[in-house]
């Protein structure tokens, strides 16, 4: 037991968040969901410009999808309408199809390009569809880090 | 070191439960109001009443002497109003969730920054930005309580004490506001019940008029209190109810097809005497179209996820985690944690963050399974998950408990390779700080540690450092 404790405070303090960087809405457009476009610069060390800028325009993209007034959503909602709503029991709206490929979209880069580089990308969704959470990760190496003396030990031996 | 071996003492908390706001919520989370309700039930007792009245007493008369169809068409428009009337009250108007304490302390710095370098004597405005939105100028507030700058078109509802997107008013009729997710069931319960208050006007004054040319209208009259007690209490509320519910219904009909809200109708926001080139940025221009987006529009789902849970030991069909969990978690922490699950949690986290680090010996932690050397990023989301709130750590555990959910939803199989969890008889345990071990534990528990230790290559390091990230990616 002591030698767990004795490396749970040398390492500690190794892994961390640096970071949260946010992308916040852009509102140029009204009040459909957009995310602005413009690179931030906490992540110029991290992240090449364009594949940051591929993945909010991607996300644009199926946001707009999911919000566009046309034909299929004035189907829809002819439909629900027509059925007191009811129909919402048993059929997802297309706005929740799109969100769900959203948030696959989300995972397949945050494992292909996001996570190699020690970035993290949250849903909109959950944070209420006004930013996109960027995580900043330290970047560690596999060597470890020397060991820190100001663990709180508190916490291990609460 | 103790083992979490508490099964779970209490159940486990959803959201609404925590939900901040003065919101009241009932059928575990599926319905919600306003806290004052009152006058809901009066809407709907009126309602009941006078449709209950013409029902009983002038549609057996109406249906023998002229059709049949006319307590079937009531009873059809008796439906929809009340079924209009249950989906405006009972959902989410589109509450906004307030910041989690990254996203307001990223918003303070920016404001800080934004009026930091303004020279002496220069008072800033207070927190407001500007956007151009289709060329009209529109300012957004920073909402204090909700501390974020509040979408265009939204605003923070003091009744409710949430901000509601394309706020349009608090109906205390309906008993909760009306916004972006519900303003399309409020117009057509308004519209519908006008229809339904005209329909039954129309068909009593119709049965008074037939009545009287068959026995005279005097007669009538003295025979209306005693067989049918209550035809002049329809008339009355009828009337009452026609002049209002109809102009009402008038006035909504007149919003939607310029697309603004009360608020802003009130407000004079868009009218032509404040400006000369003042027109609605939001307006599609044409009244059809207008109409269309408001009334069959996309439906956009709720935001604040009310049935999701706070921390669960089986996975729960969660479907949007959310920023309120971050942010109710302050508020959490004294209801929901356990003291000694924090403590407990806590332990793990770093557990969990440590040993990925180690390169010589395996930690046995609790006698559970071995680290794995070399895999320092693996151990980064445990251990960062939780860093950056180690101040408050209960807090912590709320958000991310609801992110166990989704992990366990999400990834099932997931090949779980930091298997550093002590035992399989620990894994049922609040999710806590924990998201990313507990489901892979949970799922896995049982795999052989000796198969998992081994000091791979740094590709497979690297691949399981990437699914670390990715998992925490549902958080």
């Amino acid at each position: 037991m002591a030698t767990e404790f004795h490396n749970l405070q040398e390492l500690r303090q190794s892994p961390s968040l640096a970071t949260k960087v946010f992308i916040q809405r852009d509102y140029s457009e009204g009040t459909v969901c957009r995310f602005q476009t413009k690179f931030p610069s906490e992540l110029a060390s991290r992240i090449e410009r364009t594949l940051f800028e591929d993945t909010v325009k991607t996300l644009n993209t199926y946001y707009a999808e999911a919000e566009k007034v046309g034909g299929q959503s004035y189907m829809e909602g002819c439909l629900a309408c027509a059925t007191a709503y009811f129909i919402f029991l048993c059929m997802e709206t297309r706005y929740e199809k799109v969100l769900k490929k959203i948030s696959g979209y989300i995972q397949e880069q945050n494992e292909k390009i996001y996570a190699p580089r020690g970035l993290l990308l949250t849903d909109p969704v959950e944070r209420g569809m006004r930013v996109i959470e960027v995580s900043v990760f330290e970047d560690r190496g596999s060597s470890g880090s020397s060991p820190s003396s100001n663990v709180s030990s508190g916490i291990s031996q609460r | 070191m103790e083992t979490l071996g508490h099964k779970k003492k209490t159940t486990p908390r959803r959201k609404w439960q925590v939900f901040p706001g003065r919101n009241r919520f009932y059928c575990n989370g599926r319905v919600m109001m306003a806290r004052q309700t009152g006058v809901f039930y009066l809407t709907l007792v009126l309602i009941m009443v006078t449709s209950g009245l013409f029902f009983a007493f002038d549609c057996p008369f109406l249906a023998s002497n002229l059709t049949p169809a006319i307590p079937v068409i009531g009873g059809v428009l008796l439906f929809f109003v009340l079924g209009m009337l249950f989906r405006a009250s009972f959902s989410d108007p589109g509450f906004l969730p307030r910041a989690t304490p990254d996203e307001a302390a990223d918003l303070e710095r920016q404001i800080d920054a934004a009026n930091g370098p303004s020279g002496p004597g220069y008072r800033p405005p207070p927190r407001t930005r500007e956007v151009v939105i289709n060329g009209q100028t529109v300012k957004l507030k920073y909402c204090f309580t909700c501390k974020i700058f509040r979408p265009p078109r939204a605003s923070h509802c003091s009744l409710c004490d949430n901000c509601v997107e394309r706020f349009d008013h608090h109906c205390p009729w309906v008993g909760n506001c009306v916004g972006k997710r519900n303003y399309r069931f409020f117009y057509l319960f308004i519209l519908s019940l006008s229809f339904l208050t005209v329909f039954i006007f129309a068909f009593v004054i119709t049965h008074v008029i037939l009545r009287s040319n068959r026995t005279g209208f005097l007669s009538t009259l003295k025979d209306s209190p005693a067989r049918y007690p209550f035809t002049g209490e329809n008339v009355v509320v009828c009337f009452f109810s026609v002049w209002s519910i109809v102009g009402l219904s008038g006035f909504h009909t007149y919003l939607i097809s310029s697309n603004q809200t009360t608020n802003e109708d009130i407000k004079g926001l868009w009218s032509n005497k404040r400006a000369k080139d003042n027109y609605n940025p939001y307006s599609y221009g044409n009244i059809l179209t207008n109409c269309c987006a408001a009334l069959c529009g996309p439906l956009p789902p709720s935001l604040i996820d009310r049935r999701g849970f706070i921390q669960s030991v089986t996975p729960q069909p969660v479907s949007h985690s959310n920023g309120s969990s971050m942010y109710a978690s302050t508020q959490l922490h004294t209801h929901m944690c356990d003291q000694e699950h924090c403590i407990q949690n806590t332990k793990f986290v770093f557990q969990a963050a440590a040993t990925p680090l180690l390169h010589s010996d395996p930690v046995m932690i609790g006698g559970g399974g071995p680290p794995f050397p070399g895999k320092s990023s693996l151990g980064v989301p445990c251990a960062a998950s939780l860093a950056p709130s180690q101040p408050s750590l209960p807090s912590s555990m709320p958000g991310l408990g609801c992110a166990g959910d989704m992990l366990s939803l999400r990834d099932p199989d997931t090949h779980c390779h930091h298997h550093h969890f002590p035992s399989p008889e620990e894994t049922p345990l609040p999710p806590g700080p924990m998201p990313l071990t507990l489901p892979c534990a949970a799922h896995r528990g049982h795999m052989n540690p000796a198969q998992l230790y081994d000091p791979a290559s740094q590709d497979s390091l690297h691949e399981d450092s990437v699914r670390g990230l990715v998992k925490l990616s549902s958080v």
